[in-house]
Protein backbone atom coordinates (compact mmCIF):
# COMPACT_ATOMS: atom_id res chain seq x y z
CA UNK A 1 0.00 0.00 0.00
CA UNK A 2 1.24 3.25 -1.08
CA UNK A 3 1.61 6.08 1.88
CA UNK A 4 -0.15 9.28 2.20
CA UNK A 5 0.91 12.20 3.49
CA UNK A 6 -0.20 13.61 7.03
CA UNK A 7 -0.88 16.62 5.19
CA UNK A 8 -3.10 14.75 2.93
CA UNK A 9 -4.73 12.65 5.94
CA UNK A 10 -5.58 16.15 7.78
CA UNK A 11 -7.93 16.69 5.24
CA UNK A 12 -10.17 13.96 5.81
CA UNK A 13 -12.19 13.40 8.32
CA UNK A 14 -12.93 9.76 10.11
CA UNK A 15 -16.77 8.73 10.61
CA UNK A 16 -17.38 5.77 12.79
CA UNK A 17 -20.49 4.05 14.09
CA UNK A 18 -20.15 0.72 16.11
CA UNK A 19 -22.43 -2.18 16.45
CA UNK A 20 -21.78 -4.32 19.50
CA UNK A 21 -23.29 -7.89 20.05
CA UNK A 22 -23.39 -8.84 23.47
CA UNK A 23 -24.30 -12.13 24.71
CA UNK A 24 -26.37 -11.75 27.97
CA UNK A 25 -25.73 -14.36 30.45
CA UNK A 26 -29.19 -15.86 30.85
CA UNK A 27 -29.58 -19.44 32.59
CA UNK A 28 -31.32 -20.47 29.58
CA UNK A 29 -31.98 -19.42 25.81
CA UNK A 30 -33.87 -16.28 24.71
CA UNK A 31 -36.90 -18.14 23.27
CA UNK A 32 -35.65 -22.13 24.65
CA UNK A 33 -35.06 -23.84 27.88
CA UNK A 34 -32.24 -25.30 27.01
CA UNK A 35 -29.18 -24.25 28.78
CA UNK A 36 -27.70 -21.16 27.17
CA UNK A 37 -23.68 -22.48 28.04
CA UNK A 38 -20.09 -21.72 26.33
CA UNK A 39 -17.87 -24.84 26.03
CA UNK A 40 -20.27 -28.06 26.21
CA UNK A 41 -20.02 -30.93 24.10
CA UNK A 42 -21.14 -29.96 20.40
CA UNK A 43 -25.15 -30.23 20.12
CA UNK A 44 -26.12 -31.35 23.20
CA UNK A 45 -27.93 -27.92 24.39
CA UNK A 46 -30.60 -27.82 21.45
CA UNK A 47 -34.53 -28.35 21.62
CA UNK A 48 -36.49 -28.54 18.98
CA UNK A 49 -37.34 -24.48 18.77
CA UNK A 50 -33.69 -24.34 18.65
CA UNK A 51 -33.46 -26.80 16.03
CA UNK A 52 -36.02 -25.30 14.11
CA UNK A 53 -38.47 -27.94 13.44
CA UNK A 54 -42.17 -27.61 12.04
CA UNK A 55 -45.04 -26.36 14.33
CA UNK A 56 -42.55 -25.37 17.52
CA UNK A 57 -43.27 -22.72 19.31
CA UNK A 58 -40.74 -20.15 20.63
CA UNK A 59 -41.51 -18.49 24.09
CA UNK A 60 -39.70 -15.50 25.20
CA UNK A 61 -37.23 -15.73 28.48
CA UNK A 62 -38.43 -12.66 30.77
CA UNK A 63 -35.08 -12.35 32.00
CA UNK A 64 -33.31 -11.36 28.23
CA UNK A 65 -35.87 -8.52 28.37
CA UNK A 66 -34.91 -7.29 31.97
CA UNK A 67 -30.90 -7.46 31.18
CA UNK A 68 -31.75 -5.41 28.13
CA UNK A 69 -33.95 -2.97 29.87
CA UNK A 70 -31.23 -2.47 32.02
CA UNK A 71 -28.80 -1.84 29.53
CA UNK A 72 -31.15 0.51 28.32
CA UNK A 73 -31.70 2.47 31.45
CA UNK A 74 -27.45 2.35 31.86
CA UNK A 75 -27.18 4.30 29.03
CA UNK A 76 -30.26 6.64 28.53
CA UNK A 77 -32.37 4.92 26.26
CA UNK A 78 -36.00 5.54 26.08
CA UNK A 79 -37.88 1.96 26.57
CA UNK A 80 -40.16 0.78 24.33
CA UNK A 81 -43.54 0.02 26.03
CA UNK A 82 -45.05 -2.36 23.12
CA UNK A 83 -42.28 -4.74 21.42
CA UNK A 84 -42.99 -7.51 18.69
CA UNK A 85 -40.01 -9.15 16.92
CA UNK A 86 -39.36 -9.55 13.45
CA UNK A 87 -37.66 -12.29 10.81
CA UNK A 88 -34.75 -11.56 9.52
CA UNK A 89 -35.06 -13.99 6.83
CA UNK A 90 -31.74 -15.60 5.03
CA UNK A 91 -30.07 -18.99 4.29
CA UNK A 92 -27.38 -20.04 5.92
CA UNK A 93 -26.69 -23.71 7.80
CA UNK A 94 -25.79 -22.33 11.14
CA UNK A 95 -29.58 -20.53 11.44
CA UNK A 96 -32.15 -23.84 11.27
CA UNK A 97 -35.13 -22.03 10.27
CA UNK A 98 -34.43 -19.93 7.63
CA UNK A 99 -34.62 -16.57 9.78
CA UNK A 100 -33.24 -14.81 12.11
CA UNK A 101 -35.38 -13.63 15.54
CA UNK A 102 -34.73 -10.11 15.71
CA UNK A 103 -36.92 -6.74 16.68
CA UNK A 104 -36.59 -4.66 13.38
CA UNK A 105 -39.37 -1.98 13.94
CA UNK A 106 -39.55 -2.23 17.75
CA UNK A 107 -36.19 -2.01 19.08
CA UNK A 108 -36.64 -2.72 23.47
CA UNK A 109 -34.17 0.67 23.86
CA UNK A 110 -34.15 3.39 21.02
CA UNK A 111 -31.78 6.69 21.63
CA UNK A 112 -29.46 7.05 24.95
CA UNK A 113 -26.01 8.27 24.74
CA UNK A 114 -22.51 7.32 26.23
CA UNK A 115 -19.70 9.98 27.56
CA UNK A 116 -16.39 8.35 26.86
CA UNK A 117 -12.80 9.36 27.65
CA UNK A 118 -10.01 8.81 25.11
CA UNK A 119 -6.83 9.25 25.28
CA UNK A 120 -4.11 8.88 22.34
CA UNK A 121 -1.55 6.51 23.89
CA UNK A 122 -0.77 6.81 27.44
CA UNK A 123 -0.66 10.48 27.22
CA UNK A 124 -2.71 11.58 30.83
CA UNK A 125 -4.75 14.26 28.71
CA UNK A 126 -8.14 12.64 27.75
CA UNK A 127 -11.31 14.44 25.75
CA UNK A 128 -14.75 13.25 26.76
CA UNK A 129 -16.63 12.56 24.05
CA UNK A 130 -20.43 11.40 23.99
CA UNK A 131 -21.94 9.17 21.63
CA UNK A 132 -24.97 8.95 20.37
CA UNK A 133 -26.96 5.60 20.29
CA UNK A 134 -29.30 4.63 17.67
CA UNK A 135 -31.13 1.64 19.68
CA UNK A 136 -30.70 -1.65 21.64
CA UNK A 137 -32.46 -4.70 20.38
CA UNK A 138 -32.97 -8.16 21.75
CA UNK A 139 -32.07 -11.01 18.79
CA UNK A 140 -31.11 -14.71 18.95
CA UNK A 141 -27.14 -15.55 18.10
CA UNK A 142 -26.38 -18.27 15.11
CA UNK A 143 -25.15 -21.59 15.63
CA UNK A 144 -21.09 -22.49 14.70
CA UNK A 145 -19.80 -23.77 11.09
CA UNK A 146 -16.67 -25.53 11.13
CA UNK A 147 -15.31 -26.09 7.81
CA UNK A 148 -12.73 -28.66 8.26
CA UNK A 149 -9.97 -28.38 5.83
CA UNK A 150 -9.80 -30.85 2.64
CA UNK A 151 -13.82 -32.36 3.15
CA UNK A 152 -16.43 -31.26 0.96
CA UNK A 153 -18.56 -30.83 4.43
CA UNK A 154 -19.38 -27.74 6.82
CA UNK A 155 -20.01 -28.99 10.33
CA UNK A 156 -22.87 -27.19 12.35
CA UNK A 157 -22.86 -27.34 16.48
CA UNK A 158 -26.39 -25.73 17.35
CA UNK A 159 -25.26 -25.10 20.88
CA UNK A 160 -25.14 -20.96 20.23
CA UNK A 161 -27.85 -20.76 18.38
CA UNK A 162 -30.86 -19.08 20.00
CA UNK A 163 -27.90 -17.72 22.98
CA UNK A 164 -29.40 -14.31 23.44
CA UNK A 165 -27.90 -11.21 22.29
CA UNK A 166 -28.54 -7.44 22.68
CA UNK A 167 -27.58 -5.21 19.67
CA UNK A 168 -26.13 -1.96 20.70
CA UNK A 169 -26.08 0.35 17.43
CA UNK A 170 -24.84 3.54 17.69
CA UNK A 171 -24.96 6.84 15.55
CA UNK A 172 -21.69 7.81 13.64
CA UNK A 173 -20.53 10.18 16.11
CA UNK A 174 -16.99 8.86 16.96
CA UNK A 175 -13.89 10.91 15.03
CA UNK A 176 -11.49 9.09 16.08
CA UNK A 177 -9.88 5.67 16.67
CA UNK A 178 -9.31 5.73 20.22
CA UNK A 179 -13.19 7.27 20.84
CA UNK A 180 -13.99 3.70 19.63
CA UNK A 181 -11.54 1.50 21.74
CA UNK A 182 -12.91 3.99 24.60
CA UNK A 183 -16.48 3.17 24.15
CA UNK A 184 -15.75 -0.57 24.01
CA UNK A 185 -14.14 0.05 27.39
CA UNK A 186 -17.46 1.80 28.72
CA UNK A 187 -19.75 -1.03 27.39
CA UNK A 188 -18.12 -3.66 28.55
CA UNK A 189 -17.51 -1.89 31.87
CA UNK A 190 -21.11 -1.99 32.19
CA UNK A 191 -22.53 -4.99 30.82
CA UNK A 192 -20.47 -6.28 33.73
CA UNK A 193 -21.36 -3.97 36.16
CA UNK A 194 -24.83 -4.77 35.08
CA UNK A 195 -24.22 -8.34 35.46
CA UNK A 196 -25.82 -9.36 32.40
CA UNK A 197 -22.57 -9.96 29.84
CA UNK A 198 -18.89 -11.05 30.70
CA UNK A 199 -17.95 -8.62 28.66
CA UNK A 200 -14.88 -11.00 27.19
CA UNK A 201 -14.34 -10.05 23.24
CA UNK A 202 -11.74 -12.71 22.92
CA UNK A 203 -14.49 -15.61 23.66
CA UNK A 204 -16.74 -13.96 21.35
CA UNK A 205 -19.24 -12.94 24.19
CA UNK A 206 -18.93 -9.02 23.15
CA UNK A 207 -18.56 -8.46 19.39
CA UNK A 208 -17.67 -5.17 17.52
CA UNK A 209 -18.86 -4.54 14.14
CA UNK A 210 -17.67 -1.32 12.38
CA UNK A 211 -19.00 1.13 10.05
CA UNK A 212 -16.17 3.22 9.22
CA UNK A 213 -16.48 5.97 6.37
CA UNK A 214 -14.45 8.91 5.76
CA UNK A 215 -14.91 12.54 4.07
CA UNK A 216 -13.32 15.85 3.11
CA UNK A 217 -13.08 18.14 6.66
CA UNK A 218 -16.92 20.11 6.30
CA UNK A 219 -18.37 17.83 4.15
CA UNK A 220 -22.11 17.44 5.78
CA UNK A 221 -22.54 14.47 3.34
CA UNK A 222 -21.29 10.97 4.96
CA UNK A 223 -19.17 9.42 2.52
CA UNK A 224 -19.65 5.97 1.40
CA UNK A 225 -19.19 3.70 3.90
CA UNK A 226 -17.77 -0.28 4.70
CA UNK A 227 -17.95 -2.82 7.46
CA UNK A 228 -15.63 -4.13 9.22
CA UNK A 229 -16.05 -7.54 11.17
CA UNK A 230 -13.67 -10.27 12.87
CA UNK A 231 -11.97 -7.87 15.37
CA UNK A 232 -11.96 -9.76 18.67
CA UNK A 233 -10.22 -7.15 21.07
CA UNK A 234 -10.57 -3.10 21.53
CA UNK A 235 -6.85 -2.99 20.88
CA UNK A 236 -7.81 -4.47 17.08
CA UNK A 237 -11.24 -2.39 16.78
CA UNK A 238 -8.64 0.58 16.93
CA UNK A 239 -6.19 -1.07 14.61
CA UNK A 240 -8.65 -1.77 12.21
CA UNK A 241 -10.50 1.64 12.21
CA UNK A 242 -7.01 3.09 11.81
CA UNK A 243 -6.15 1.30 8.98
CA UNK A 244 -9.03 1.80 6.96
CA UNK A 245 -8.97 4.99 7.26
CA UNK A 246 -5.75 5.65 5.74
CA UNK A 247 -6.76 2.99 3.15
CA UNK A 248 -10.12 5.22 2.87
CA UNK A 249 -8.07 8.13 2.23
CA UNK A 250 -5.96 6.27 -0.57
CA UNK A 251 -8.82 5.03 -2.61
CA UNK A 252 -10.41 8.44 -2.46
CA UNK A 253 -6.81 10.85 -3.67
CA UNK A 254 -6.15 8.07 -6.35
CA UNK A 255 -9.45 9.26 -7.89
CA UNK A 256 -11.37 6.04 -7.41
CA UNK A 257 -14.82 5.18 -5.40
CA UNK A 258 -15.07 3.35 -2.31
CA UNK A 259 -16.87 0.36 -2.47
CA UNK A 260 -20.01 -0.92 -0.36
CA UNK A 261 -18.29 -3.83 0.81
CA UNK A 262 -18.06 -5.95 4.50
CA UNK A 263 -14.16 -6.10 5.14
CA UNK A 264 -12.23 -8.48 7.44
CA UNK A 265 -9.98 -7.22 9.77
CA UNK A 266 -6.43 -9.63 9.87
CA UNK A 267 -4.78 -9.86 13.24
CA UNK A 268 -1.19 -10.39 12.13
CA UNK A 269 -0.89 -7.95 9.20
CA UNK A 270 -3.04 -5.08 10.59
CA UNK A 271 -4.78 -4.91 7.68
CA UNK A 272 -8.60 -5.19 6.36
CA UNK A 273 -8.89 -6.96 3.33
CA UNK A 274 -12.51 -7.45 1.00
CA UNK A 275 -15.10 -10.69 2.06
CA UNK A 276 -15.72 -12.01 -0.94
CA UNK A 277 -18.25 -9.42 -2.61
CA UNK A 278 -21.70 -11.25 -2.85
CA UNK A 279 -23.08 -11.55 -6.18
CA UNK A 280 -26.74 -10.41 -4.83
CA UNK A 281 -28.27 -7.89 -2.46
CA UNK A 282 -28.85 -8.89 0.65
CA UNK A 283 -32.77 -8.49 0.71
CA UNK A 284 -33.72 -9.82 3.98
CA UNK A 285 -37.72 -9.33 4.19
CA UNK A 286 -38.34 -8.67 7.37
CA UNK A 287 -41.84 -9.13 8.73
CA UNK A 288 -43.10 -9.39 12.13
CA UNK A 289 -42.71 -12.68 13.74
CA UNK A 290 -46.52 -14.12 14.34
CA UNK A 291 -45.19 -17.06 16.99
CA UNK A 292 -44.53 -14.59 19.23
CA UNK A 293 -46.76 -12.84 21.50
CA UNK A 294 -45.89 -8.71 21.83
CA UNK A 295 -44.71 -7.61 25.20
CA UNK A 296 -45.88 -4.27 27.27
CA UNK A 297 -43.18 -2.66 29.56
CA UNK A 298 -45.35 -1.10 31.84
CA UNK A 299 -44.40 2.27 34.55
CA UNK A 300 -44.51 -0.65 37.16
CA UNK A 301 -41.46 -3.03 35.69
CA UNK A 302 -39.21 0.71 34.83
CA UNK A 303 -39.52 1.29 38.30
CA UNK A 304 -38.87 -2.24 39.47
CA UNK A 305 -35.56 -3.03 37.18
CA UNK A 306 -34.15 0.61 37.99
CA UNK A 307 -34.69 0.02 41.71
CA UNK A 308 -32.81 -3.56 41.05
CA UNK A 309 -29.98 -1.50 39.23
CA UNK A 310 -26.14 -1.58 41.00
CA UNK A 311 -24.71 1.93 41.05
CA UNK A 312 -22.72 2.18 37.63
CA UNK A 313 -19.77 3.84 37.59
CA UNK A 314 -20.17 7.11 36.04
CA UNK A 315 -21.75 7.65 39.31
CA UNK A 316 -19.26 5.83 41.25
CA UNK A 317 -16.93 7.87 40.04
CA UNK A 318 -18.44 11.01 41.43
CA UNK A 319 -19.94 9.59 44.32
CA UNK A 320 -15.56 8.58 45.11
CA UNK A 321 -14.65 12.16 44.55
CA UNK A 322 -17.24 13.73 46.90
CA UNK A 323 -18.12 11.51 49.75
CA UNK A 324 -14.22 9.88 49.71
CA UNK A 325 -12.71 12.75 48.64
CA UNK A 326 -10.84 11.12 46.90
CA UNK A 327 -8.70 12.53 43.09
CA UNK A 328 -10.64 11.53 40.04
CA UNK A 329 -7.60 9.01 38.96
CA UNK A 330 -8.05 6.85 41.88
CA UNK A 331 -11.42 6.91 41.16
CA UNK A 332 -11.30 5.83 37.83
CA UNK A 333 -9.28 3.14 38.96
CA UNK A 334 -11.57 1.99 41.83
CA UNK A 335 -14.07 1.89 39.60
CA UNK A 336 -12.95 0.14 37.01
CA UNK A 337 -14.42 -3.30 37.97
CA UNK A 338 -17.35 -3.70 40.33
CA UNK A 339 -16.16 -6.13 42.69
CA UNK A 340 -13.35 -3.41 43.88
CA UNK A 341 -15.75 -0.53 43.79
CA UNK A 342 -18.03 -2.21 46.55
CA UNK A 343 -14.74 -3.48 48.46
CA UNK A 344 -13.16 0.03 48.54
CA UNK A 345 -17.10 1.07 50.25
CA UNK A 346 -17.50 -1.79 52.35
CA UNK A 347 -13.63 -0.83 53.90
CA UNK A 348 -14.78 2.62 54.35
CA UNK A 349 -17.67 1.92 56.71
CA UNK A 350 -15.15 0.38 58.79
CA UNK A 351 -12.43 3.02 58.77
CA UNK A 352 -12.63 6.86 57.71
CA UNK A 353 -9.11 7.18 56.17
CA UNK A 354 -10.49 6.91 53.24
CA UNK A 355 -7.62 7.75 50.29
CA UNK A 356 -4.93 5.35 52.73
CA UNK A 357 -7.74 2.79 51.57
CA UNK A 358 -7.56 3.65 48.08
CA UNK A 359 -3.46 3.56 48.44
CA UNK A 360 -3.51 0.14 49.81
CA UNK A 361 -5.98 -0.99 47.06
CA UNK A 362 -4.09 0.71 44.10
CA UNK A 363 -0.40 -0.84 45.47
CA UNK A 364 0.26 -3.77 47.34
CA UNK A 365 -3.71 -5.11 46.37
CA UNK A 366 -3.60 -4.64 42.63
CA UNK A 367 0.48 -5.17 42.11
CA UNK A 368 -0.70 -8.58 44.31
CA UNK A 369 -3.93 -9.44 41.49
CA UNK A 370 -2.03 -8.66 38.36
CA UNK A 371 0.83 -11.18 39.94
CA UNK A 372 -1.41 -13.75 40.43
CA UNK A 373 -3.86 -12.80 37.75
CA UNK A 374 -6.57 -12.95 39.68
CA UNK A 375 -9.46 -10.58 39.73
CA UNK A 376 -11.34 -8.24 42.07
CA UNK A 377 -13.60 -10.67 42.72
CA UNK A 378 -10.77 -12.55 44.69
CA UNK A 379 -10.08 -10.03 47.07
CA UNK A 380 -6.34 -11.60 48.79
CA UNK A 381 -7.39 -9.84 52.13
CA UNK A 382 -11.04 -9.76 53.86
CA UNK A 383 -12.47 -6.29 54.48
CA UNK A 384 -11.86 -6.68 57.92
CA UNK A 385 -7.75 -6.88 57.84
CA UNK A 386 -7.81 -4.21 55.01
CA UNK A 387 -9.68 -1.65 57.26
CA UNK A 388 -7.37 -3.22 60.23
CA UNK A 389 -4.08 -2.82 58.49
CA UNK A 390 -5.17 0.56 57.12
CA UNK A 391 -6.10 2.17 60.82
CA UNK A 392 -2.69 0.15 62.44
CA UNK A 393 -0.71 2.32 59.31
CA UNK A 394 -2.59 5.73 60.08
CA UNK A 395 -2.08 5.31 63.63
CA UNK A 396 1.51 5.01 63.29
CA UNK A 397 2.01 1.75 64.70
CA UNK A 398 3.82 0.46 61.89
CA UNK A 399 5.33 2.03 58.63
CA UNK A 400 3.23 1.67 55.36
CA UNK A 401 6.45 0.00 53.72
CA UNK A 402 6.75 -2.94 56.44
CA UNK A 403 2.79 -3.01 56.48
CA UNK A 404 2.38 -3.07 52.47
CA UNK A 405 5.02 -6.01 52.27
CA UNK A 406 5.01 -8.10 55.41
CA UNK A 407 1.96 -7.97 57.18
CA UNK A 408 0.14 -7.92 53.53
CA UNK A 409 1.89 -10.92 52.92
CA UNK A 410 1.46 -12.71 56.34
CA UNK A 411 -2.38 -12.07 55.73
CA UNK A 412 -2.81 -12.63 52.03
CA UNK A 413 -5.17 -16.24 51.80
CA UNK A 414 -5.25 -15.94 55.48
CA UNK A 415 -9.00 -14.60 56.53
CA UNK A 416 -9.26 -16.20 59.93
CA UNK A 417 -6.00 -13.43 61.05
CA UNK A 418 -6.29 -10.65 62.93
CA UNK A 419 -4.09 -7.97 61.56
CA UNK A 420 -3.21 -6.68 64.60
CA UNK A 421 -2.36 -9.61 66.83
CA UNK A 422 -0.61 -10.94 63.31
CA UNK A 423 1.92 -7.69 63.33
CA UNK A 424 2.48 -8.69 66.47
CA UNK A 425 3.22 -11.78 66.36
CA UNK A 426 5.86 -10.71 63.67
CA UNK A 427 7.34 -8.13 65.84
CA UNK A 428 6.10 -5.68 63.05
CA UNK A 429 4.41 -2.86 65.57
CA UNK A 430 7.01 -0.21 66.77
CA UNK A 431 5.61 2.43 69.61
CA UNK A 432 5.14 5.87 68.61
CA UNK A 433 2.54 6.93 71.34
CA UNK A 434 3.70 10.28 72.73
CA UNK A 435 2.83 9.68 76.12
CA UNK A 436 5.13 6.29 76.38
CA UNK A 437 8.28 8.17 74.05
CA UNK A 438 8.13 11.28 75.72
CA UNK A 439 9.27 10.02 78.75
CA UNK A 440 11.30 7.39 77.67
CA UNK A 441 13.02 9.99 75.49
CA UNK A 442 13.45 12.57 78.40
CA UNK A 443 15.60 9.89 80.34
CA UNK A 444 18.15 8.86 77.55
CA UNK A 445 18.32 12.68 76.97
CA UNK A 446 19.18 13.36 80.75
CA UNK A 447 21.83 10.48 80.75
CA UNK A 448 24.15 13.06 77.89
CA UNK A 449 24.05 15.80 79.37
CA UNK A 450 27.14 17.35 77.99
CA UNK A 451 26.16 16.44 74.39
CA UNK A 452 22.48 17.90 74.87
CA UNK A 453 24.42 21.24 75.87
CA UNK A 454 26.12 20.95 72.74
CA UNK A 455 23.61 20.39 70.66
CA UNK A 456 21.71 23.49 71.75
CA UNK A 457 24.86 25.32 71.52
CA UNK A 458 24.13 24.63 67.28
CA UNK A 459 26.08 20.82 66.85
CA UNK A 460 22.81 19.64 65.12
CA UNK A 461 24.17 16.66 64.13
CA UNK A 462 24.19 15.16 67.26
CA UNK A 463 20.57 14.35 66.69
CA UNK A 464 21.77 10.87 64.80
CA UNK A 465 23.69 9.94 68.05
CA UNK A 466 20.73 10.95 70.51
CA UNK A 467 18.40 8.72 67.88
CA UNK A 468 20.68 5.49 67.83
CA UNK A 469 20.42 6.09 71.91
CA UNK A 470 17.04 5.75 71.66
CA UNK A 471 16.50 2.80 69.55
CA UNK A 472 19.18 1.33 71.09
CA UNK A 473 17.53 1.57 74.85
CA UNK A 474 14.35 0.23 73.52
CA UNK A 475 12.88 -3.11 73.93
CA UNK A 476 10.21 -2.35 71.52
CA UNK A 477 10.18 -0.89 68.14
CA UNK A 478 9.71 2.37 67.89
CA UNK A 479 8.43 4.64 65.02
CA UNK A 480 11.50 6.44 63.96
CA UNK A 481 9.74 9.57 62.40
CA UNK A 482 7.44 9.80 65.74
CA UNK A 483 10.85 9.75 67.72
CA UNK A 484 13.08 11.88 65.66
CA UNK A 485 10.35 14.80 66.39
CA UNK A 486 9.94 14.15 70.50
CA UNK A 487 13.54 14.24 70.46
CA UNK A 488 14.06 17.48 68.41
CA UNK A 489 11.62 19.01 70.83
CA UNK A 490 13.18 17.44 73.92
CA UNK A 491 16.35 18.83 72.79
CA UNK A 492 15.44 22.20 71.92
CA UNK A 493 13.01 23.24 75.02
CA UNK B 1 -46.71 -4.29 -8.71
CA UNK B 2 -45.28 -6.78 -11.89
CA UNK B 3 -43.81 -9.83 -11.47
CA UNK B 4 -40.93 -9.63 -13.90
CA UNK B 5 -38.75 -12.68 -15.46
CA UNK B 6 -35.94 -10.67 -13.19
CA UNK B 7 -37.83 -10.84 -10.14
CA UNK B 8 -38.93 -13.81 -10.63
CA UNK B 9 -35.44 -14.91 -10.34
CA UNK B 10 -34.74 -13.04 -7.03
CA UNK B 11 -37.73 -14.26 -5.62
CA UNK B 12 -36.71 -17.57 -6.64
CA UNK B 13 -32.83 -17.25 -5.49
CA UNK B 14 -33.76 -15.91 -1.86
CA UNK B 15 -36.22 -18.94 -1.43
CA UNK B 16 -33.53 -21.31 -2.43
CA UNK B 17 -35.85 -22.15 -5.50
CA UNK B 18 -34.61 -23.77 -8.80
CA UNK B 19 -36.96 -22.85 -11.75
CA UNK B 20 -36.29 -25.03 -14.74
CA UNK B 21 -36.81 -22.48 -17.81
CA UNK B 22 -39.79 -24.09 -19.39
CA UNK B 23 -41.79 -23.11 -16.14
CA UNK B 24 -41.04 -19.51 -15.87
CA UNK B 25 -43.59 -18.27 -18.51
CA UNK B 26 -46.42 -19.98 -16.20
CA UNK B 27 -45.38 -19.32 -12.84
CA UNK B 28 -44.71 -15.82 -14.25
CA UNK B 29 -48.36 -15.71 -15.16
CA UNK B 30 -49.60 -17.10 -11.96
CA UNK B 31 -48.02 -14.98 -10.00
CA UNK B 32 -49.01 -11.69 -11.35
CA UNK B 33 -52.71 -13.17 -11.08
CA UNK B 34 -52.24 -13.90 -7.29
CA UNK B 35 -50.38 -10.34 -6.99
CA UNK B 36 -53.41 -8.66 -8.93
CA UNK B 37 -55.79 -10.51 -6.75
CA UNK B 38 -54.23 -9.47 -3.31
CA UNK B 39 -54.01 -6.08 -5.07
CA UNK B 40 -57.59 -5.53 -4.35
CA UNK B 41 -56.32 -5.12 -0.80
CA UNK B 42 -54.64 -1.43 -1.52
CA UNK B 43 -58.25 0.04 -2.71
CA UNK B 44 -59.35 -0.10 1.17
CA UNK B 45 -57.84 3.51 2.48
CA UNK B 46 -55.75 2.11 5.94
CA UNK B 47 -54.39 5.58 6.83
CA UNK B 48 -54.10 6.15 10.85
CA UNK B 49 -54.60 2.42 10.80
CA UNK B 50 -51.89 0.34 13.20
CA UNK B 51 -50.54 -2.69 11.05
CA UNK B 52 -51.68 -5.91 12.44
CA UNK B 53 -48.90 -7.94 13.21
CA UNK B 54 -51.03 -11.00 15.86
CA UNK B 55 -54.05 -12.48 15.17
CA UNK B 56 -54.68 -12.60 19.25
CA UNK B 57 -54.78 -9.68 21.94
CA UNK B 58 -52.41 -11.92 23.93
CA UNK B 59 -49.75 -10.52 25.28
CA UNK B 60 -46.70 -11.06 27.52
CA UNK B 61 -46.61 -14.38 27.15
CA UNK B 62 -42.94 -14.76 28.62
CA UNK B 63 -41.05 -17.66 30.20
CA UNK B 64 -38.84 -17.82 33.50
CA UNK B 65 -35.46 -18.81 32.64
CA UNK B 66 -34.94 -21.98 33.46
CA UNK B 67 -33.07 -24.55 31.91
CA UNK B 68 -35.03 -27.87 30.39
CA UNK B 69 -33.07 -30.60 29.26
CA UNK B 70 -35.85 -31.41 26.16
CA UNK B 71 -33.70 -33.38 23.62
CA UNK B 72 -30.60 -36.10 24.06
CA UNK B 73 -27.71 -35.24 21.60
CA UNK B 74 -28.47 -38.44 19.98
CA UNK B 75 -32.30 -37.28 19.34
CA UNK B 76 -31.24 -33.82 18.20
CA UNK B 77 -29.27 -35.69 15.36
CA UNK B 78 -31.68 -38.44 14.56
CA UNK B 79 -33.68 -36.38 12.15
CA UNK B 80 -31.13 -34.52 9.98
CA UNK B 81 -29.99 -36.25 6.53
CA UNK B 82 -26.46 -36.19 7.62
CA UNK B 83 -24.53 -36.44 10.58
CA UNK B 84 -21.38 -37.97 12.77
CA UNK B 85 -21.13 -38.24 16.62
CA UNK B 86 -20.79 -34.65 17.31
CA UNK B 87 -21.87 -32.64 14.41
CA UNK B 88 -24.60 -32.21 11.67
CA UNK B 89 -23.08 -32.12 8.53
CA UNK B 90 -24.21 -29.89 5.85
CA UNK B 91 -22.80 -29.56 1.59
CA UNK B 92 -19.73 -27.41 2.45
CA UNK B 93 -19.94 -23.76 3.01
CA UNK B 94 -18.02 -20.78 1.49
CA UNK B 95 -18.46 -17.74 2.86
Amino acid sequence: MKTVSEAILSQYELVVGLEVHAQLSAQSKIFAADANRFGDAPNTNVSVITLGHPGTLPMLNEAVVEMAIKMGLACHCEISRYNIFDRKNYFYPDLPKGFQTTQDKTPICKGGYLDVKARKGNSKDYWVKRIRLNRIHLEEDAGKSIHPADADYTLIDLNRAGTPLIEIVTEPDIRQPEEAAAYLAVVRRIVRYLGICDGNMEEGSMRCDANVSVRKKGDTKLGQKVEIKNMNSMRNVQRAIEYEFVRQVQVLESGAKITSETRLFDVNSGRTFAMRTKEELNDYRYFPEPDLAPFVVTDEDLSRIRAAMPELPEQLVEKFQQVYQLPEYDSVVLTDEREMAVYFEQVCALTKHYKAVSNWLMGPVKSYLNETGKTAAEMPLTVRQLADAVELTEQGALSFSVASKELFAALVNQPEAVAEATARRLNLLQESNTDTLLPFIREIVAKFPNEAAAYRKGKKNLLGMFMGEVMKASSVKIDPKKAGELLRQVLES
Amino acid sequence: MEITPESLEKIAHLARLQVAPQDREKLLESLNKTIAWVDKLSEVDTTGIEPLTHMTHEVNRLRKDKIEQTLTHEQALSQAPDHDADYFRVPKVID
